[in-house]
């Protein structure tokens, strides 16, 4: 870990007056449960530490006039025991509960949760978003098999967000501040697949923290189903979070995401779509999953992966409708 | 017994050039390089202030087992090292130290965290229960302890103080847990030899022995 | 000389019963030291530099920025300009500085110029390791060919099993001071603290004398820590040169994972035949592993079933760029074991016969068929195998399919050369003390009993000393061989001394020495129990004088003395449940039923059994070490991508202990190895039962689970 200066500053405004204007001057801490291990490994080295933890404007999670307001430090264990959350939101908590570690729950923050960096093992190894090495791309030609299998490149890692499929489902806004003020972004357009090795997985400068998460409330039904290989802590290998809005028995409208499977949660927009009218079924939720992977484009070592995402799309939305397979 | 014999040179290393402008900070302490800890105030500066600390070593206090601890720490020196090292308080283990196995577990305002992933500097004010804080009293041992040593639930050892902090920490919020909880709740520690089938009969006989009234 | 043969099985006292652990308390409690927990006063932090190069050659190297770095005490080039790297991780140098965290600073600034040449790191497919591969030549018995087209059923299948990597939790390293008067005070994380003494004395120059071995406790060796190392050695270097400091070496997790231990590969194209009602004629194999550089590995198969009449043999030992593999739990056994139990299970598939009919029918083809035909009689039925198993792939129309399968082992495990001291002082204090260790399986505890159980005392009357070069030499925990080392080594000294104790206390009982005994804390005259002496009381009468015998296991001797023998026989039966939906494995049951001679601690002994098949389970569905093709680097040298099972993934586990008085009568024989062989094939048999179709390789992770289900090449 190279040093650096450290700050807890005890209100939003001190806070963003500590951030600089390129990503090397400041790095925002949370939970630590990311930042750390990127530091150790000199995959970041912030010329200065920011905590949040201490900051109130980050904290807690009230029902607003727009929905369930959660403040971007809070915990995932908070969430995973707050009654608003679990009264509506399952596909949260569900993913909450994937997270299977007390440790982590007890550390992690929702927003650190997506702002996290991805795991993919080139990137970690210092090559870069789009890792290259001596002229050839390490994840096309190397070892792909917890890498992407949607979304139009060139960046192949997955986004490792338990969190962010599920408020991309229910149509939640994160809120960004700057020392300029604040702005709202859809937590779909939040989740950047970058270009280049300079940019960022997310729509944040780094002069700007993410403050709170708004999700509005309403009767959908909606649920996540992870693939993890282990019940003890362990990265997914596919997730999908879905969020139906039911009309009579049939679905009137849907979001269904994945997670896991691309640079950022893959909005599987036609497969939604196509079920609009249709009563969820073993069929059509199989069907559904199948439509979500359509233009699925398997690396070199990863096509179980596309079975595994149209499966969780599946089993997801069984359980979002309460249906039995 | 610290190991660093001469706390002095624990400020020699200059932090790094930094773009920002350091006016309007409080503490020049951090940025000025060797500055003896002895001249650095006692009070945890971070603590207060919106304040710059660091690079280097600053003077920190952290309440650790019940006990205000000084300790001198850069920013970057996480709370595992330093308990480990400075602080010479080294049942927590340092093992994966990327948050991944649990072996660094301690307790932080009374919920179980890997210290692997915590800088030391963002502990202060913090009451922070290592194993040794609770495993034994008055020569007698905690009812985990005595649950794990009963169901043989430790072979080499060294995953064994991480396990009984996530133990002790899981039957905080679990008072009466059935064999499935205690399979869902222990999924943030990892065993090499395989001591888990020890663990999970030694974490329901520590239940028991809890509400009997023998808890420490 | 005393007799020092065991006492009847249902005369011990203290043997054979269920002690907790003696350290459990200390460890559980989180006061034990390891040696990775020292602090010593004035002490320097090592860290190394290592190439992140698979293969290159050392151009230049350039310490001076590193030298000058604040609170460096010493930079060491470890491979200098012109040395060949032969694996990524290669130690280069080696900086030692007054902080950890200086220590990191400064190895950063160490250049080193590298002329990368190229690498190859990766066996699994047999094509592309043909240059690397270094045949041993064919081996034939009998005649392959007539065989061939004789049998009635052939099986074919190509099988693998990968490079793991031991990842003790305690990394490897040291703590170590070589002072100004040629002393070295070592405190390494080993395996074996009276031979790496003699280790580091040949690396250092120095005399054996001069050298001081002491560790209570170690986080874990499963046969990776034997050797001082290239650390052990540099480390001390590093302490001599700054004027005898002490210094601590211990590796970072991911030099671990690369360095500190690796399993060797296992890869074969198997052909079996057989007769319709299951006699098996015939094996070919034509099988290949890498354990690094110097090639290695080279599992003994066809495994347990080793006389299968018609044989044909080729094995290659391939040289990647990695590390160099050291011993495992059991070396070459499980890769023998999985490469022969599932091409066994697929024969029977292909018979349409219950695998666990096969193998008790070719049972005469083992060394011990009683053995195994009892063997998986009770596994069978501790697993409900006649209820459960189902013929392959008959597993129901669900997307959850349950399968079982069956994998058979053995082990040698006989008692390694071992010392012990046992010194009774006039107040009546017992101690034992042997320069052996206790890995976690138990080892002092078992030591106490047998002293507890030799001199008519309780187990808290005894302190054991371990991990100290001042005590008697004792072997090497590896093999399986400690267990009945230090217990005969220890039974003949406490017999030893307590003969001492019968001269000293024979007059006052007015009895010749020869007709005293010991029980139940009292010395007394064998036909007149009425005449004794608590023990204290008889202590005491030493006056100023202690007691101090030796006593030694001699391996050559052992079994004839009856204290301890070796070779085992071990089944273990696998239950899962397989979703092939998403080709996630869980872990239902695993069933071991592990022959054993004589059993100090049934406690203990199980708990080496949960291990050895937790282990498995790790093997099975989890660990492979991952290299990258391009980079030449491990992928995966972590502990989250290197994945160990956690609490919930290993379902229940069932251990059935054979203690039986037949049993007892062979001695002791060691038991970490033997239960850790036969379960990755078990796990691999049952998921090929229950889906219908074999996972080549393992570990059966859903990649390789969903790659087979849909028969795309993993």
């Amino acid at each position: 870990m190279q040093p650096f200066e450290y700050a807890s500053p005890k209100t939003l405004k001190e806070a963003l007056a500590l951030l600089g204007t390129g990503w090397g001057d400041a790095a925002v801490l949370a939970g630590g449960t990311d930042l750390l291990s990127l530091m150790k490994d000199n995959v970041m080295a912030p010329k200065r530490v920011v905590n949040v933890k201490e900051i109130p404007e980050l904290k807690g999670i009230t029902k607003t006039g727009a929905g369930v307001r959660i403040g971007a430090a809070v915990t995932v264990d908070e969430l995973a025991n707050n009654a608003l959350i679990r009264a509506s939101f399952p596909a949260l908590l569900e993913a909450a509960q994937g997270i299977s570690s007390m440790q982590m729950r007890n550390m992690g923050t929702v927003g650190g949760d997506l702002c996290q960096r991805p795991r993919c093992w080139y990137f970690r190894a210092g090559f870069g978003l789009l890792p290259t090495h001596e002229g050839k791309n390490l994840v096309a030609e190397g070892d792909s098999r917890y890498h992407a299998i949607l979304g139009a490149g060139p960046a192949h890692f997955v986004s490792a967000s338990s969190f962010g499929p599920a408020l991309i489902a229910l149509g939640a806004k994160v809120k960004i501040a700057s020392a300029k003020g604040t702005r709202e972004v859809e937590a779909a357009k939040f989740f950047v697949a970058p270009q280049n090795n300079e940019t960022r997985e997310v729509a944040l400068q780094p002069n700007e923290i993410l403050t709170e998460i708004v999700v509005p409330v309403s009767a959908a039904k909606n649920a996540t189903y992870e693939i993890r290989q282990k019940d003890a802590l362990d990265w997914p290998l596919a997730t999908a979070s879905v969020s139906l809005t039911m009309k009579g028995t049939a679905v009137g409208s849907a979001r269904i995401v994945l997670g896991h499977v691309g640079p950022t949660p893959f909005d599987a927009d036609g497969a939604a779509k196509w079920l609009a009218g249709k009563s969820i079924t073993v069929e059509t939720a199989e069907a559904a999953g199948k439509a979500a992977v359509e233009s699925a484009k398997p690396l070199k070592d990863n096509a179980y992966k596309v079975q595994m995402a149209a499966v969780a799309v599946k089993r997801a939305l069984l359980a979002a409708a309460g249906v039995k397979a | 017994m610290s190991q660093f014999q001469d706390p002095g040179e624990r400020d020699k290393v200059k932090g790094k050039g930094s773009g920002f402008s350091r006016r309007g900070f409080m503490q020049g302490v951090g940025v000025t390089g060797a500055v003896a800890p002895a001249l650095i105030g006692t009070d945890a500066q971070a603590q207060t202030a919106p304040g710059v600390v660091g690079p280097a070593g600053v003077a920190i206090i952290l309440n650790i087992n019940g006990k205000a601890t000084k300790a001198t720490v850069e920013p970057r020196e996480t709370l595992l090292d330093v308990l480990r090292g400075q602080l010479d308080i080294t049942g927590a283990k340092r093992v994966c130290d990327r948050g991944s196995c649990g072996a660094c577990s301690v307790l932080v305002n009374g919920k179980v965290m890997y210290a692997c992933s915590i800088l030391a500097i963002d502990a202060q004010g913090k009451q922070i229960t290592t194993i040794e804080g609770f495993s034994m009293t008055g020569g007698k041992p905690h009812p985990v302890v005595t649950a794990f040593v009963a169901n043989d639930a430790q072979q080499c050892g060294y995953c064994t103080p991480g396990f009984v902090v996530a133990s002790k920490a899981f039957l905080d919020t679990h008072p009466n847990p059935t064999y499935e909880q205690v399979k869902d709740g222990l999924g943030g520690n990892l065993c090499r030899c395989g001591t888990y089938v020890g663990i999970r009969k030694a974490v329901l006989e520590a239940a028991k022995m809890m509400k009997g009234g023998s808890n420490a | 000389m005393p007799e020092y043969r065991w006492p009847d099985m249902s005369k011990r006292k203290v043997m054979g019963q269920r002690f907790s652990r003696l350290d459990g308390v200390e460890k559980s409690s989180g006061r034990a030291k390891y040696n990775s927990d020292l602090n010593k006063p004035g002490m320097l932090h090592a860290v190394l530099v290592t190439s992140p190069h698979a293969h290159a050659k050392v151009r230049s190297i350039d310490t001076s920025a590193a030298e000058k770095h604040p609170g460096v005490a010493a930079v060491r080039v470890i491979a200098p300009a012109g040395t060949e790297i032969q694996w990524a991780g290669w130690e280069v140098a080696m900086v030692a500085a007054n902080t950890e965290l200086a220590a990191r600073d400064a190895a950063a600034k160490v250049k080193v110029e590298y002329e990368a040449l190229e690498h190859f790191v990766r066996e699994a497919d047999l094509k592309k390791v043909k240059t690397r591969a270094k045949p041993a030549g064919e081996q034939v018995e009998g005649d392959p060919e007539m065989a061939a087209k004789q049998a009635d059923v052939i099986s074919e299948g190509y099988y693998g099993i990968p490079v793991l990597t031991h990842c003790c939790l305690e990394t490897h390293g040291n703590v170590t001071q070589w002072t100004p008067d040629n002393k070295v005070e070592f405190n390494p994380s080993t395996q074996s603290v009276t031979s790496i003494r003699g280790d580091l004395a040949r690396l250092l120059s120095v005399p054996a004398a001069n050298i001081h071995v002491h560790q209570d406790h170690v986080g874990g060796g499963f046969g990776s820590k034997f050797q001082p190392d290239r650390w052990g050695l540099e480390s001390s270097q590093i302490s001599k040169q700054a004027g005898g400091r002490p210094v601590k070496m211990f590796l970072d997790r991911a030099s671990e994972l690369i360095l500190g231990g690796i399993r060797p590969s296992g890869f074969a194209n198997i052909k079996m035949g057989a007769k319709k009602d299951g006699t098996i004629t015939l094996w070919e194999s034509e099988s290949w592993a890498t354990g690094g550089i110097g090639g290695g590995g080279s599992p003994p198969i066809p495994y347990v079933f080793t006389k299968i009449p018609n044989r044909r043999q080729s094995h290659s030992a391939v040289s990647t760029n990695t590390a160099p593999s050291r011993a495992w739990r059991a070396p070459n056994h499980q890769q023998a074991c999985y490469l022969t139990c599932a091409p066994l299970e697929d024969l029977a598939a292909k018979l349409k016969m219950d695998p666990v009919q096969l193998l008790i029918k070719n049972a005469g083809l083992t060394a011990r068929p009683d053995t195994y035909v009892r063997q998986l009689k009770k596994a069978a039925e501790l697993s409900e195998w006649s209820k459960l198993w189902h013929p392959r792939g008959d597993a129901g129309k669900g997307s959850i399919r349950r399968g079982l399968g069956v994998g058979a082992g053995t082990w040698g495990g006989a008692g390694h050369d071992s010392t012990a001291r046992v010194t009774i002082h006039p107040d009546g204090t017992v101690e034992v003390e042997l320069g052996s260790q206790d890995l976690g399986t138990g080892t002092r505890t078992i030591i106490a009993q047998v002293a507890a159980e030799s001199l008519g005392l309780r187990v808290q009357d005894v302190r054991v000393k371990l991990g100290d070069t001042n005590y008697p030499p004792s072997g090497t925990s590896g093999g399986s061989t400690t267990v009945g080392g230090v217990s005969s080594s220890t039974r003949k000294a406490s017999l030893n001394a307590l003969e001492k104790l019968y001269g000293e206390v024979a007059e006052a009982l007015g009895a010749p020495a020869d007709q005293l005994t010991v029980s139940e804390g009292k010395v007394l005259v064998k036909d007149n129990p009425a005449k004794s002496l608590p023990w204290k009381a008889a202590c005491q009468k030493l006056g100023v004088k202690t007691i101090s015998e030796t006593g030694s296991n001699v391996p050559a001797q052992a079994a004839r003395e009856g204290l301890n023998t070796g070779g085992v026989g071990g089944v273990q039966i696998a239950d899962v449940s397989v979703d092939i939906e998403t080709g996630v494995v869980k872990m239902n049951r695993l069933v071991a039923v592990q022959d054993m001679g004589l059993v100090i601690n049934p406690k203990t002994a199980e708990s080496q059994i949960f291990g050895a098949c937790i282990m498995s389970i790790c093997g099975a569905l989890m660990e492979e070490r991952i290299t990258d093709e391009i980079t030449g680097r491990v992928l995966n040298a972590d502990m989250e991508f290197y994945k160990l099972a956690g609490i919930k993934d290993i379902g229940e586990i069932v251990v059935h202990l054979d203690i039986t008085e037949e049993n007892d009568k062979r001695g002791v024989i060691g038991l970490g190895e033997p239960p850790a062989v036969p379960g990755i094939a078990a796990i691999s048999n049952a998921v090929a039962n229950a889906i219908g179709l074999r996972v080549p390789t393992v570990p059966m992770t859903p990649m390789h689970v969903l790659n087979a289900l849909a028969g795309r090449k993993s």
